[in-house]
């Protein structure tokens, strides 16, 4: 590689990193999980993110995408991220093996406000797919116990077999740290043991919050949000105490491409994470 | 800042000495009234008796379509060859006004290389213009400038009062100073002044720029955006010749029988149905109005909040290009409440007649 290519790489922000699938498996029938190293160790150790930040993860001859990123940054060097297989990209994704190579940059966005949520009582409410990003919080909050107040998950599926994480979820009802609910909207195994309905259902199940001292954060199929906020609010937290991480289509994840903008906002810069109050009159919301 | 003078048979004769290891941008008559800027092999092409150009100078530094780098799986090769050391010549104030906006877009939070490298390369030598039916720049006050251009030759019939507005443009004088004449007699300034109240007054067109973020906010949900977008042909045309537009895409092209990729971004539109769709069919800007309130509420109303002023520069272009007349004029008086007489309003009418 010669001298000007190098550093024409070196500040452009569109060039991915080549990054090694080191385990995958599937979550559920459609969904996969992944474990990433960048391929040059100096960079697999520096990559510096925040939970709820994502990152650009392109397959060479499908094109690339951006994909919330599922794991914490408390345990460094290994990336996961757990995708659905709905597009080109991801499709492709799909077909790869463990040691194959994608192409990986970021990370972008805001990520979770960790340092206004220090001390408070955190209350996770994911649905669906909505595991992918808030897995990162939790397993934060989890690896860093001290920092927070209680630590609260209420996770729904539509299925047993369509719950993401489910093991983990499981083994992690045994801590007594953590209060962990779990919900699926049918059970067609006739052995599931927890609640049956939507993750609403879940809320009257909850200890009595201090709304003042919560931050929420939520994530899941546009469905949810809807029925959600409106459990939080009547919960009386703050609606700038409400945290959501959203959704868009993005070509560059660096706010250039213009994709993910919403009224004022551009996704990938402002957000992905939101809080109720800054969405609240945006009507294209979700 | 300099402002000397310059005999008009000795424009040209400059142009083609500092022009000379630089390709040369210009304005061309493509059709009828139509130009477009061209890179200028024979100078009788060039042709400063016009208004706009079809498509703005942003193309020069961002073609329509641009490799970005070509991609193995291991390592990646960037293209910068759209790079090169150009002259933009006879440029006007508002497409000036259009650069100045993209510059700080695309140099802000993180740089984008294709458009800094670019740019850093091009010389802006302006020309004044003057205003036709459809100019809006003394609304947006983009009428007249006060940086980003090198040098702006001043029109003034006989001879030419020339800006140097920068090191560059004035290194581009030192190339011929003896074409040039430094001392402005009291006469030259006059008719200067005398051209500038000239040129305020033949403004016909006008909007109210500064009521546009309350109008956007207090009808978003206006009945107003539904006839809009039942006329909206979603053809992309307004971003496509819109000085401030600059979404694009970004495909991944295999190379046949190697294991490669070529990752080429081209422009986009927010107007076009599948901008906002993501993985999996979902769509957030299904409708037509939906997407044209994107469009407008980007301009008028974000750009104001972010930084004090909205992202039109007042070209026309849009006036002049959409075939059912929504363009920022007829939205912007209708924002207004006025009854605006556009095909996009008289649709029912004349469709049903």
């Amino acid at each position: 590689m010669n001298e000007a290519n190098k550093s024409l790489i070196l500040n452009n922000p569109f060039i991915p990193e080549p990054a090694r699938i080191v385990r995958t498996y599937y979550l559920t029938e459609d969904v996969k999980f992944f474990q990433v190293r960048i391929a040059k160790m100096e960079k697999a150790l520096s990559f510096d993110y925040r939970p709820g930040q994502f990152a650009m993860i392109s397959v060479l001859g499908a094109g690339e995408a951006p994909f919330s990123i599922s794991s914490t940054p408390s345990r460094p060097g290994l990336l996961e991220f757990c995708i659905r297989k709905t597009g080109v990209v991801t499709n492709a994704i799909f077909r790869l093996k463990e040691n194959d190579l994608i192409g990986l940059r970021g990370p972008y966005g805001n990520g979770f406000p960790i340092e206004k949520m220090i001390n408070k009582d955190v209350l996770i409410v994911m649905g669906g797919l909505g595991a992918a990003p808030l897995r990162s919080v939790l397993l934060y909050s989890l690896d860093n116990r001290d920092l927070f107040g209680r630590v609260i998950l209420l996770h729904g599926a539509k299925r047993p077999a369509e719950m993401i994480f489910r093991e983990e979820f499981f083994s992690l009802k045994d801590r007594d740290d953590l209060e962990c609910l779990l919900a699926v909207d049918g059970d067609d195994t006739g052995e599931w043991k927890e609640k049956i309905g939507v993750v609403t259902t879940l809320f009257p199940h909850l200890k009595e919050i201090e709304p003042s001292n919560t931050y929420a954060i939520v994530c899941g199929p546009p469905v949810m949000y809807k029925f959600v906020l409106k459990e939080l609010v009547n919960l009386d937290i703050p609606k700038h105490q409400i945290l959501m991480t959203l959704e868009r289509r993005m070509k560059c994840g660096v706010g250039k491409c213009g994709h993910c903008a919403i009224d004022y906002i551009y996704t990938c810069l402002d957000g992905p994470v939101f809080t109720y109050w800054n969405v609240i009159h945006m009507r294209e919301l979700i | 800042m300099r402002i000397i003078k310059l005999e008009k048979k000795n424009l040209f004769p400059f142009l083609k000495i500092v022009s000379e290891d630089a390709d040369l941008w210009a304005p061309v008559r493509k059709y009828k009234d139509r130009h477009v800027f061209s890179l200028i092999e024979d100078f009788s092409q060039i042709d400063l008796r016009y208004t706009r150009t079809i498509i703005p100078p942003r193309k020069i530094m961002l073609p329509s379509s641009l490799d970005m780098y070509t991609a193995t799986e291991k390592r990646y090769d960037v293209n910068f060859s759209h790079v090169s050391k150009k002259i933009l010549f006879g440029i006007h104030p508002c497409d000036i006004h259009g650069l100045l906006i993209m510059d700080r877009f695309y140099s802000q939070i993180f740089d984008d290389p294709y458009y800094s490298q670019a740019r850093a390369d091009t010389l802006i030598l302006a020309h004044s213009c003057w205003p036709d039916e459809y100019c809006l720049c003394k609304s947006t006050h983009t009428h007249i400038v006060e940086e980003g251009y090198d040098l702006f030759f001043t029109d003034l019939e006989d001879y030419y009062l020339v800006w140097i507005g920068s090191s560059q443009g004035d290194d581009l004088i030192r190339a011929k100073p003896e074409f040039f004449d430094e001392n402005l007699t009291d006469k030259d300034i006059q008719s200067f002044m005398d051209w500038g109240e000239r040129r305020d007054k033949a403004f016909q067109t006008e909007i109210n720029f500064a009521a546009m973020p309350d109008l956007m906010e207090l009808k978003y949900t206006h009945p107003l955006w539904e006839k809009l977008g039942t006329a909206c042909l979603a053809c992309g045309s307004c971003t496509n010749v819109c000085p401030t537009c600059n979404c694009y895409n970004v495909t991944d092209n295999p190379v046949l029988n190697e294991e490669k990729s070529i990752i080429t971004r081209q422009w986009d539109a927010c107007t076009l149905e599948s901008y906002s769709e993501v993985a999996g069919g979902e769509n957030f800007r299904e409708k037509r109005s939906d997407r044209l309130k994107l469009w407008y509420t980007h301009k008028l109303q974000a750009y104001v909040s972010k930084y004090g002023k909205p992202a039109c520069v007042g070209c026309g272009r849009c006036l002049v290009t959409c075939p059912v007349d929504i363009n920022v004029k007829t939205v912007g008086d209708a924002l207004e409440g006025k009854d605006v007489d556009a095909f996009w309003n008289r649709l029912s009418r004349e469709v049903t007649k």
